[in-house]
This record gives C-alpha cells, sequence and structure tokens, in this order.
C-alpha cells in the first residue's frame, strides 16, 4: 500500500508491547487516526500512554507489533525521524533545555521562529521573552511553548500528552480553540488528559488503554464519560456527592491558624489578605499569572515579602529558608513535580525525606519505622511502585503522588497545595480529595491552589479569587460553580474585597 | 531517553543496573586473571602469590580511604581535590611532632590542620556557595602554602613515624595486613551510614535534587559543612595510614594518590553530577586500580606510555560503566 486514500488511518498501531526490565508498560496497545480526527488516549496513571507516544514518535522502541503510518509500516529511529515524517509530540515533561534561553532552544530543533511567536501569541502567551532561560520561566509557559514550537514544524499528526495539566482555565480554552481548528484542517491528534470535560469538548473519538492493553475504542457522545472511565478502572466509579462541606472549623475559637494581611511579593503580588482556619480547606482560584505563585513561595519560606504580615496561630512569623516555614507547620506540595522530586532516587527515599531534613536526624534511621510509614503512604495513595527504583521511572500521575504522600507520610499542620492534582486520574482525583478533607477534619489548614475549577466544590470549604495580584473576590463552596468562579477570576465581579477579613 | 529492545547489552545494562557492584567485580577478577598468564607468559613464574596480594591491598586501602572523601563527596555533586594535601599535612606534622610529643598528642595537634582545611571547605561551598572544584583546589593550595612555612619552621627537628603506624602500615598478621583493623570497620561504617543515616541519605538527595532537599526543610549549608568537615578528618587519617606504609613523611607523600582516588570514586560507579554511587563501588574500584598499576609496571612499559595507558583505561572502563548502568 504506497498511496493512501482518504478513509485509510494515518496512523495505525495495533499489538504494541513494551517492557522496562521486569516492568511490561505495554502488552496489547492498539491506536488508529484519521485525517482530521482527534483521538482521546484515555488511562489511568501507569496504563501506559505515554510510552505509547514516545513509541509512535520514537523516543522509545517497542518490543513488537505493528505501526503503519499512511499505511506503510516501520517505526522512527529517533523523534527528529519522526518529526520530519510529519509526526511531532508534545510529552508530558516539559521539553525545553532549562539552561539555553529560548531563542537556542528553537535554534537547535531548528523551529521557525516567526511561525513558534504566532503559535505563541495565539495560545495566550503574547511576549515570548526569547533571551530568558527557559529553566526560570513558569511551567504553564513551558507548555505553552512547547505547544507552540509543535505546532511551528506544521505537524500532520500532533500528540499532546497531558498538555492542559498545568494549565489554568484561561489558557485551556485558547488550546481546545486551536487544537480544534488544526482537525478541522485536515490534521490529526492524538490527544491526552485526565479532563473528561477537554475530551467531550473537542475530541471524535476515544480510546481506553488499561493496564498496557487497549480495551475500548468509543465515540465521543453525550454520556460516555461513564463508559470510558469503567473501561479505563475496570469498575464503574461511584458518583460523589459535591458535599457543600459545612465550614465547621475545627477551632472556630481563637486566632485563625493562618492570618495574612496586606501580603505583596514582586511584582506580581500587591496586598493580599485572608484567613485560613483549622479543619477548613481554602480555595484559590486564579488565571495564569496573577500572582499565585508568589503567594505560595512566600507562605511556603522560598521568597521574603516585600510587604504585609504572616501570622501563625496569632504569632508574626517571617521566613528566611523553607526550614522556617515547616518548622511554624508549612507544608509546600509545588506545582511543578521537578522541583519537588529525587529522581534518580528510590520512592521509598524520596517519600521519607524531610523525616531526616533536621540535623537532629541525620543519625542511624529507624528502617522498619520508616518502612511502615512509606508503605502506608503508598498505600494510601495508589501509587504504582513498579518501577519505584528511581522516581524518573514512575509514569507522570504517580511521581505527582509521590510529591504528596510525602507530606502524608510526615503529618501536617498547614497544608499549601499548589495544583496537587495535576495529571492525576479521576479515581486517585477522587481519593486526594477524601484525603484533604480526612486532614481537614484532623485539624489541618490547607490552601489549595488548583487550576481545574470543577475541584473547588469537590475539595474546598470556601475560595478566595485573585485577579491581578488582590484577592478580589470570596466565594463558599455552595456557590462556587464553574461559571461563578469564572466570572470572578476574570476580575468581572467588580468588588474589590479582601476576602474573610472581619472589620 | 532511547532505550534498545530487550537485547543482550539491554540486558546486561539491567543486570549491571541492579548489581554494579558485581559487575566490578568480574572485572577485577579477569584483570587479576589478565595479570597471572601475563606473568606466566613472560616470566615463567606466578606473579600473583600472598605477598603480591598483602602488598597490592596495602595500596588499595590507602587509595580507597583518600577515595572515601571523594565519594562521599560527590554524592552531593561536589568533589575534594584538598584532600591528598590534608593526607600529607597530617603525616608530615605527626612525624615532625612525634619526637617531642610522643605519638599520641603529635597526632592530635596534627589533625588541627584537617579540621581547618575542612571547616574552610564546608564555609566556602555551604555559605559562600563556591563551586567545590574550585573551592578544594584553592584551599589546598593554601595548605600547601602553610605546609612549605611549616617545613622551614622544623627544619632542624627530626622526623619520625609512629611505631604503632608502622605496624598498621607495614605489619602482617596470619598473611593478612594489620591496616584491615583500621580499615574493615571504615568501610563497615561507610556503606552502612551512606544508606541507613539521615546525613548518607541527606548527601544523595543534595545530589539529586538541591531544590527538593530545601523544600523538604534542609538546609543545604549545614550539610556542607559537615561533610567536607568529616572528608578532611578522613583525608587526615588516611595520610597517617599511609605515611606508617611509606614510612617517612615527604612533602609530597600522599600526593599522586589524589587523582587516582577521584578514578577509583568514579570506576566504582559515583555519578560525578551526584545522587548515585556507593562506597562499595569505589573501593572495588581501588583494587581495580592496585591491580592495573602491577600489571602495567611487569609489562615492563616506559613511565610515559605507563601513564598514558592507565588513563586510557580508566576511561575506557568508565565510559563503557557509565553507558551501559545509564541506559534505558
Ligand atoms: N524508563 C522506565 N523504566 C521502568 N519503568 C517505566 C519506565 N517508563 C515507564 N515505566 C513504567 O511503565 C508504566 C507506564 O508508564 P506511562 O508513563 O506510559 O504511564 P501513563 O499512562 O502515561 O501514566 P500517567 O497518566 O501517570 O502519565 C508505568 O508503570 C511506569 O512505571
Ligand atoms: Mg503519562
Amino acid at each position: 500500500m504506497a498511496e493512501t486514500d482518504s478513509a485509510s488511518p494515518v496512523l495505525d498501531a495495533t499489538g504494541v508491547s513494551k517492557r522496562f526490565g521486569p516492568v511490561v508498560a505495554l502488552h496489547d496497545a492498539a491506536l488508529r487516526v484519521g485525517r482530521g480526527e482527534i483521538v482521546a488516549l484515555m488511562g489511568a496513571n501507569g496504563a501506559g500512554k505515554s510510552t505509547l507516544v514516545k513509541i509512535l514518535t520514537g523516543a522509545l522502541r517497542h518490543d513488537g507489533g505493528t505501526i503503519r503510518i499512511r499505511g506503510r509500516e516501520g517505526h522512527f529511529a529517533s523523534p527528529a525521524a519522526a518529526r520530519a515524517a510529519g509526526l511531532v509530540p508534545v510529552y508530558q515533561e516539559p521539553s525545553l533545555i532549562p539552561h539555553l534561553d529560548v531563542a537556542d532552544n528553537l535554534r537547535l530543533t531548528r523551529t521557525p521562529r516567526e511561525a513558534f511567536l504566532r503559535w505563541a501569541s495565539e495560545l495566550g502567551a503574547p511576549d515570548v521573552p526569547l533571551d530568558e532561560m527557559t529553566g526560570r520561566l513558569p511551567l504553564a509557559t513551558l507548555r505553552i511553548l512547547d505547544l507552540a514550537r509543535a505546532l511551528a514544524s506544521e505537524p500532520e499528526v500532533l500528540m499532546l500528552d497531558e498538555m492542559t495539566a498545568a494549565l489554568p482555565t484561561d489558557l485551556v480554552e485558547r488550546v481546545l480553540k486551536v487544537v480544534r481548528a488544526q482537525a478541522d484542517a485536515g490534521r490529526s491528534i492524538i490527544y491526552i488528559s485526565h479532563r473528561f470535560a477537554e475530551i467531550a469538548a473537542i475530541c471524535d473519538r476515544a480510546t481506553v488503554l488499561r493496564d498496557g492493553a487497549t480495551v475500548a475504542d468509543l465515540p465521543v457522545e453525550p454520556g460516555v464519560e461513564e463508559k470510558i472511565v469503567e473501561q479505563m478502572l475496570g469498575a464503574a466509579l461511584t458518583p460523589v456527592v459535591p458535599a457543600a462541606h459545612a465550614a465547621a472549623a475545627v477551632a472556630a475559637a481563637g486566632p485563625p491558624r493562618l492570618r495574612v494581611r496586606g501580603l505583596s511579593v514582586g511584582p506580581r503580588l500587591s496586598d493580599v489578605s485572608f484567613d485560613l482556619r483549622a479543619g477548613e480547606v481554602l480555595g484559590v482560584v486564579a488565571l495564569e499569572g496573577q500572582g499565585q505563585d508568589q503567594l505560595f513561595d512566600a507562605l511556603a519560606g522560598f521568597r521574603r515579602p516585600d510587604r504585609g504580615t504572616i501570622e501563625v496561630d496569632g504569632t508574626a512569623r517571617s521566613f528566611r529558608h523553607p526550614a522556617d516555614a515547616i518548622a511554624a507547620g508549612h507544608t509546600l506540595v509545588p506545582g511543578n513535580r521537578a522541583d519537588a522530586l529525587l529522581m534518580v532516587r528510590p520512592v521509598r527515599e524520596n517519600i521519607a525525606l524531610p523525616l531526616i531534613a533536621r540535623p537532629a536526624k541525620w543519625g542511624p534511621i529507624n528502617m522498619r519505622e520508616e518502612a511502615a510509614i512509606v508503605a502506608e503512604a503508598i498505600a494510601r495513595l495508589q501509587i504504582d511502585t513498579r518501577a519505584q527504583g528511581e522516581a524518573r521511572r514512575l509514569s507522570g500521575g504517580n511521581q505527582q503522588k509521590v510529591t504528596i504522600a510525602r507530606w502524608i507520610a510526615t503529618g501536617v499542620r498547614t497544608l499549601l497545595l499548589f495544583d496537587p492534582t495535576r495529571g492525576i486520574d479521576v479515581r486517585t482525583k477522587r481519593q486526594i480529595y477524601g484525603l484533604v478533607r480526612d486532614l481537614a477534619a484532623q485539624g489541618a489548614a490547607i490552601l489549595f491552589y488548583t487550576s481545574e475549577l470543577k475541584e473547588i466544590q469537590a475539595a474546598c470549604d470556601r475560595s478566595i479569587v485573585i485577579f491581578n495580584g488582590r484577592v478580589v473576590d470570596e466565594i463558599a463552596a455552595g456557590e462556587a460553580t464553574e461559571a461563578n468562579l469564572m466570572r470572578a477570576a476574570y476580575g468581572l465581579t467588580g468588588r474589590d474585597h479582601a476576602a474573610g477579613v472581619p472589620a | 531517553m532511547t532505550d534498545a529492545a530487550s537485547s543482550a547489552p539491554a540486558r546486561a545494562a539491567g543486570f549491571l543496573r541492579r548489581y554494579p557492584v558485581v559487575t566490578l567485580l568480574i572485572l577485577l577478577a579477569v584483570l587479576t586473571a589478565g595479570l597471572q598468564v601475563t606473568s606466566l607468559i613472560m616470566y615463567g613464574k606466578p606473579i600473583v602469590n600472598q605477598l603480591w596480594f598483602g602488598n597490592r591491598l596495602n595500596y588499595a586501602i590507602a587509595l580507597a580511604m583518600l577515595a572515601a572523601c571523594q565519594t562521599i563527596t560527590m554524592f552531593t555533586g561536589g568533589i575534594d581535590l584538598s584532600a591528598a594535601v590534608v593526607a600529607t599535612i597530617v603525616a608530615f606534622v605527626t612525624a615532625t611532632l612525634t619526637p617531642s610529643l610522643g605519638a599520641g598528642p603529635a597526632i592530635l595537634v596534627a589533625m588541627l590542620p584537617a579540621l581547618a582545611v575542612g571547616l574552610l571547605n564546608g564555609f566556602g561551598i555551604g555559605v559562600c556557595r563556591v563551586h567545590p572544584l574550585i573551592m578544594t583546589l584553592g584551599s589546598g593550595l593554601i595548605a600547601t602554602g602553610f605546609l612549605l612555612v611549616y617545613q622551614r619552621t622544623v627544619i632542624a627537628t627530626g622526623t619520625e613515624v609512629p611505631a604503632a603506624l608502622v605496624w598498621l602500615g607495614t605489619g602482617r598478621t596470619l598473611g593478612l595486613p594489620n591496616v584491615l583493623v583500621v580499615f574493615l570497620p571504615f568501610a563497615a561504617f561507610l556503606i552502612w551510614a551512606q544508606g541507613r543515616w539521615g546525613f548518607g541519605r541527606l548527601l544523595y538527595a543534595v545530589g539529586a535534587n538541591e531544590n527538593a532537599a530545601r523544600l523538604s526543610g534542609v538546609r543545604i549549608w549545614q550539610v556542607h559543612m559537615a561533610l567536607y568537615l568529616v572528608a578532611a578528618l578522613i583525608a587526615g587519617l588516611t595520610g597517617l595510614v599511609y605515611v606508617g606504609q611509606i614510612r617517612q613523611a615527604s612533602l609530597s607523600l600522599a600526593l599522586p594518590l589524589l587523582l587516582p582516588a577521584v578514578a577509583a570514586t568514579v570506576i566504582g560507579g559515583t555519578s560525578i553530577f551526584g545522587g548515585r554511587g556507593s562506597y562499595a563501588g569505589t573501593i572495588v574500584g581501588a583494587m581495580i586500580l592496585a591491580v592495573l598499576v602491577s600489571l602495567l609496571t611487569l609489562l615492563q612499559i616506559p613511565e610515559g606510555a605507563r601513564r598514558i595507558l592507565f588513563g586510557a583505561v580508566i576511561l575506557a572502563v568508565t565510559a563503557v560503566y557509565v553507558r551501559l548502568s545509564d541506559q534505558g
């Protein structure tokens, strides 16, 4: 079959298998995508989605199975060869080289600069700092640049691996629009995401992977979500009742656990005030770059605020080092897991790391006790530990779970969660909401920023909305519909008040 | 990350990754056998005997002890180029003070410069954030200067290597070198502590991702301070062991051991980028080098060519090892 007719698929993979030593990542994966089609590739964490994308784009070699590109059988020796043939991926982890500036990164992959800039601005990053070291750019920007670079090479088949996981709603909308337009122009797209709303919005078909094998191929139509979940997990998921959590703070009396007043950090965050009580989960909603990164950095001791106060249990504190913040009970789960993980060390050491931080704990480790603590955290978050020898070998979602598990293992007083469910599958997300509620019920205070607005109702008692460096609104769980949150996030509610500040 | 399919090299890589030290031990055995065969062919008699073994073991132990400084600093992505100078100073000061103070007090006083260099390194690297390569190179040079000044002030006094150190360095019991009395507990402790002490784990953590360690509440400067202090004390201990073997203190005593010590660490599988490695590997690395030196001497190659070969072998072993164990 030399030439393709319009009915035959652009890409057709069947029976693909791949092992990593003892770990079977794929054993019977199939994926087909036609011209102008958007196919969702779905599956729980560790199902093998990223592995399949890496195989299709020549980054990994498969052990068995056949791959046909435009009817011709074969595979690519390298990602460069795949790109030359029109197959372009955006991998799950940012792929620009952190020690080079953006312009050099473009040169390295021979990406046309004009096209790149055009796409970047179309995707909501109008002024790309070409001479900035990419390692210093925020995660969301990195993802946008990855996509802009992929689009600039005019791919015939575009593979997006959790492209939107780190993006706030405004940017997600742009990405979806662009991707849909690409498909309408006859390009083919393979789309990986754990967010069902996105699948429903743009995908034509959904291929479901479970434990390394393709188990279903369904047209996307109303009501398909349940079917996909059932195939993904091998069982139906009991629906959650979005419990409007009574804001029954455990220690309603006395000063709040955390009281922030007039906090300003750098040029982005100016004059933020709010209270967070023990037993409460306070959501933080913001579009990209409204100062939420700086807020969390300041509360975790990574940056000194320029103005304002942070009070913990009624006492003013200033953090000169993350260790100070930890001593005050603050623990941060950062947005970018690459900042939090020891990639070349075992899962166990990653989870147990905070246990040995202080010099008093530098001596012999009680291995039995540590093993028990770690095992409990792993079980609680259902971490897939088949490749636990090195954290970098875990799937993206499982890496993310490790960053959370670390703090479950040590116990928390005030937990600062920055987009903690990035790249985590539906079932585990629920587990994490449950976990967050449990921790709050046990007296922890939790600040929860999320780029996925649905999560506010699923986990929080109330939420504050930050726009342009200020708290512009406060919304109770009951009213935290996506529409309400969106309106507030765009600064459209008009009220500029400091949330939760009693006179 | 490219990955060969489950072909022979991939399987070998998997084995290597799981049992790095075993692989090195196989290499050691092959080298030793090669040495024996070469000797039989060239001279018609075996070279590997008890005397040879004790002699090589002595050398390997001194090397492995100095390499301990390199190994633990390399866990964090650092290095300690001042180690050989520190070893030399401790040995020299001990030998010059022994006639007047006696062995015990002389050793105690001699450890003070080691302490000072360790603190200086820790301060420079941990607090001032100077790169370890530059910092330890600089502190090593400064220490060398002090050693020269010191030498001029003690020019009249004689030197004496304490008898206990000579017993340790040259004596044998049941055919085994006495230095094992020091080295076995030393090595066992390091191997235990690297994985099962909080401090050992932190060294890997700092090397793997400093930011993640900080995020978990680690004050990085404290780790560096303690690390370089420990490294300097180990270097001092090495000086004492080594001067017992050589039985004479000189101004360049341990200096020729420095680069082989770095090589032993790298051959032993410790990553120069930090986060990975084991002291067990370093010990085998030191033994491999000890056998290699023996082999090159036996072949009666001229000094220049010998060094070239030595360097080439180190490069080859390291390249193969890194390539195989990092793959996949
Ligand atoms: N280099 C590797 N070495 C060993 N195991 C690996 C390696 N890469 C992936 N795996 C394993 O293969 C399995 C599939 O991983 P993959 O990254 O494809 O999952 P995924 O479907 O993309 O999950 P996620 O939704 O979490 O991103 C996992 O169990 C993972 O641990
Ligand atoms: Mg993945």
